[in-house]
């Protein structure tokens, strides 16, 4: 489990969150939701260690964040962030053996090789595997950074936005990967934009507006209209298609 | 796939043959003398210099996250132009080793500063970080010179600035072994510079130690860049030539590429030495001057080619 205790955050003096306290169940799929700049992004960067908080503590299976050594929480935690800069000139094959470096440091096992493999056929790369990250398109190169956090494979997988350039099939075949992993008892944590994919996939749900958690529970109680037309004050429709919740906003 | 390998190995020692037969003094069989004292010696600087620096352009890439830098268009040479000029005037008579020290502290000095200020620049445009490089060495090169005319010492300056090897002799250039040497340290780390070069971020979710890393790669810019500097004097372009024609032919996986962009460094300083050496026959032209040339076109056509 993720543990946040009056968790506060500020960027460049400006408070962005203020006293976040949430916590987030192990072995489960966990949504960020809410309107722009409501922290999300923000929050899983601090729980990835990313940014320090001004106040406040994040305890992984009861462990304090801060006490954890770089080279431990490698193995423990990956992150997909938004920025999309990569840097260098590097093939998508390249780019998820970076992600096996916590465990191999450099020197790739046939094991670790076979794990790069079974992330890029997850990640559906296999055809760009040896192509430069240059040459992609948006959503390809968003595939390769998604299949290089999986290649490091951590109890702890935080993923900003992994939706961003994704053509309809690739989302789902993601969203699918995210499940697979919270299923086989991974903490998966997803910032999403699409409440109905949330509603699809996740089983809890942390909404946030400004800088706050605004609900927080499972699935089923957070992605009601009540709560969703609070949250972006706007009208909200729920609707039951096929057996799944569908979140309207017409 | 071995043939392709071994070819540049081949091209270089074929150079270093052309490079041994090459000079003003006709070389009569069973001379060994001059090879060993002169030709050998200036061989090696030109191959030990261009490899390390174009390692050193590399590196500096990576830890600016920008193509277009390198240790001359960061200040790094000028400011170890600047610490030699200081040391020769606080202390006239020291040790070759001491002034390399000293510009190899003002190197690393410089560099973090150039470092520290790019950080600030916004990152959608990558042209303002060499733009501010050059900006930057100008002014440490402008102090640099000004304290030499004050005190008389403008011709060491031009030497110090302008890479030149037809005074490489043996006893002169063996300091180019530690540039050479620290090219290889750079080898053992470079997965970790290819990290660094996606960023703090992406380095520290990997669990690397960024500031480490960032201070290691300086600490190898820096010596590189002030060893060649008092041995030779400093070779422009090599930095920045050299590593952006690898990353277009074969990436930036420095695990994979290093080796190749210290061959090609290699063989582009000794194939322009030996050219500075055959344009104006009996004349020399400078090897910095022939890179500075070469490299100014090259650096306009980056720039053209970029979308």
């Amino acid at each position: 489990m993720i543990e946040t205790r009056a968790l506060s955050v500020a960027l460049s003096g400006k408070p962005v969150l203020a006293d976040i306290s949430v916590a987030l169940p192990k072995g489960r799929l966990t949504a960020l939701v809410g309107p722009n700049g409501a922290g999300k992004s923000t929050l899983l960067m601090t729980l990835g260690r990313l940014l320090e908080p001004a106040s406040g503590d994040i305890l992984i299976d009861g462990r304090d964040l801060r006490a954890v050594p770089p080279r431990e929480l490698a193995l423990q935690l990956s992150i997909l962030r938004q920025e999309g800069a990569i840097g260098p000139r590097l093939t998508v094959r390249d780019l998820v053996s970076f992600g096996r470096y916590p465990h191999s440091h450099g020197r790739l096992t046939a094991a670790d090789r076979l794990e790069v493999q079974r992330a890029i056929d997850r990640l559906d790369l296999a055809g760009f595997a040896d192509r430069y990250l240059d040459t992609l398109s948006g959503g390809q190169k968003q595939r390769a950074q998604i299949a290089m956090v999986l290649a490091q494979q951590t109890d702890v997988i935080l993923l900003d936005e992994p939706l961003n350039n994704l053509d309809l099939a690739h989302a789902r075949r993601v969203m699918r990967i995210a499940r697979e992993e919270a299923d086989a008892g991974r903490t998966v944590i997803v910032v999403l934009h699409d409440l109905t994919v949330a509603a699809a996939y996740a089983d809890h749900v942390v909404a946030m507006k400004a800088g706050r958690v605004a609900a927080e529970g499972p699935s089923e109680e957070v992605i009601s209209e009540e709560v969703l037309s609070r949250l972006f004050e706007t009208d909200v429709s729920v609707a039951e298609v096929g057996g799944r919740r569908v979140v309207l906003t017409l | 796939m071995t043939l392709g390998r071994l070819a540049a190995p081949a091209a270089l020692l074929l150079l270093a043959g052309v490079s041994i037969f090459t000079g003003v003094a006709a070389l009569q069989w069973g001379d060994l003398w001059l090879i060993g004292v002169s030709r050998l010696p200036r061989t090696a600087a030109a191959l030990l210099a261009g490899a390390a620096l174009a390692v050193a352009g590399v590196i500096m890439q990576m830890l600016a996250r920008n193509r277009f830098v390198e240790p001359s268009t960061t200040g790094t040479g000028q400011a170890a132009g600047l610490g030699i000029v200081a040391i020769t005037l606080v202390a006239p008579a020291a040790a070759l080793w001491v002034k390399m020290a000293a510009a190899t502290v003002a190197a690393l000095l410089g560099t973090a500063l150039f470092l520290a200020l790019v950080r600030r620049l916004p990152r959608r445009d990558p042209l303002l970080v060499p733009l501010t490089g050059i900006v930057y060495g100008g002014i440490l090169g402008a102090a640099a010179t000004f304290l030499a005319y004050e005190r008389d010492l403008i011709q060491y300056v031009d030497i110090w600035m302008n890479g030149e090897l037809s005074g490489v002799m043996l006893g002169r250039y063996e300091f180019l072994w530690a540039a050479g040497a620290l090219a290889i340290a750079a080898y053992l780390y470079a997965d970790r510079f290819t990290i660094a070069g996606m960023g703090e971020d992406t380095s520290r979710t990997l669990g690397l130690d960024y500031p480490r890393i960032v201070a290691l790669g300086l600490l190898i810019v820096a010596g590189i860049t002030a060893v060649t500097v008092v041995t030779v004097g400093m070779i422009p372009f090599v930095g920045l030539v050299v590593p952006n024609m690898i990353a277009r032919l074969a990436g930036e996986n420095l695990r994979r590429t290093l080796p190749q962009v210290a061959m090609a460094g290699a063989g582009l300083v000794l194939a322009c030495d030996i050219l500075g050496r055959v344009i104006r026959y009996p004349y020399e032209i400078p090897v910095g001057t022939i890179l500075g040339v070469l490299g100014a076109v090259v650096f306009l056509w980056m720039l053209n080619a970029r979308r």
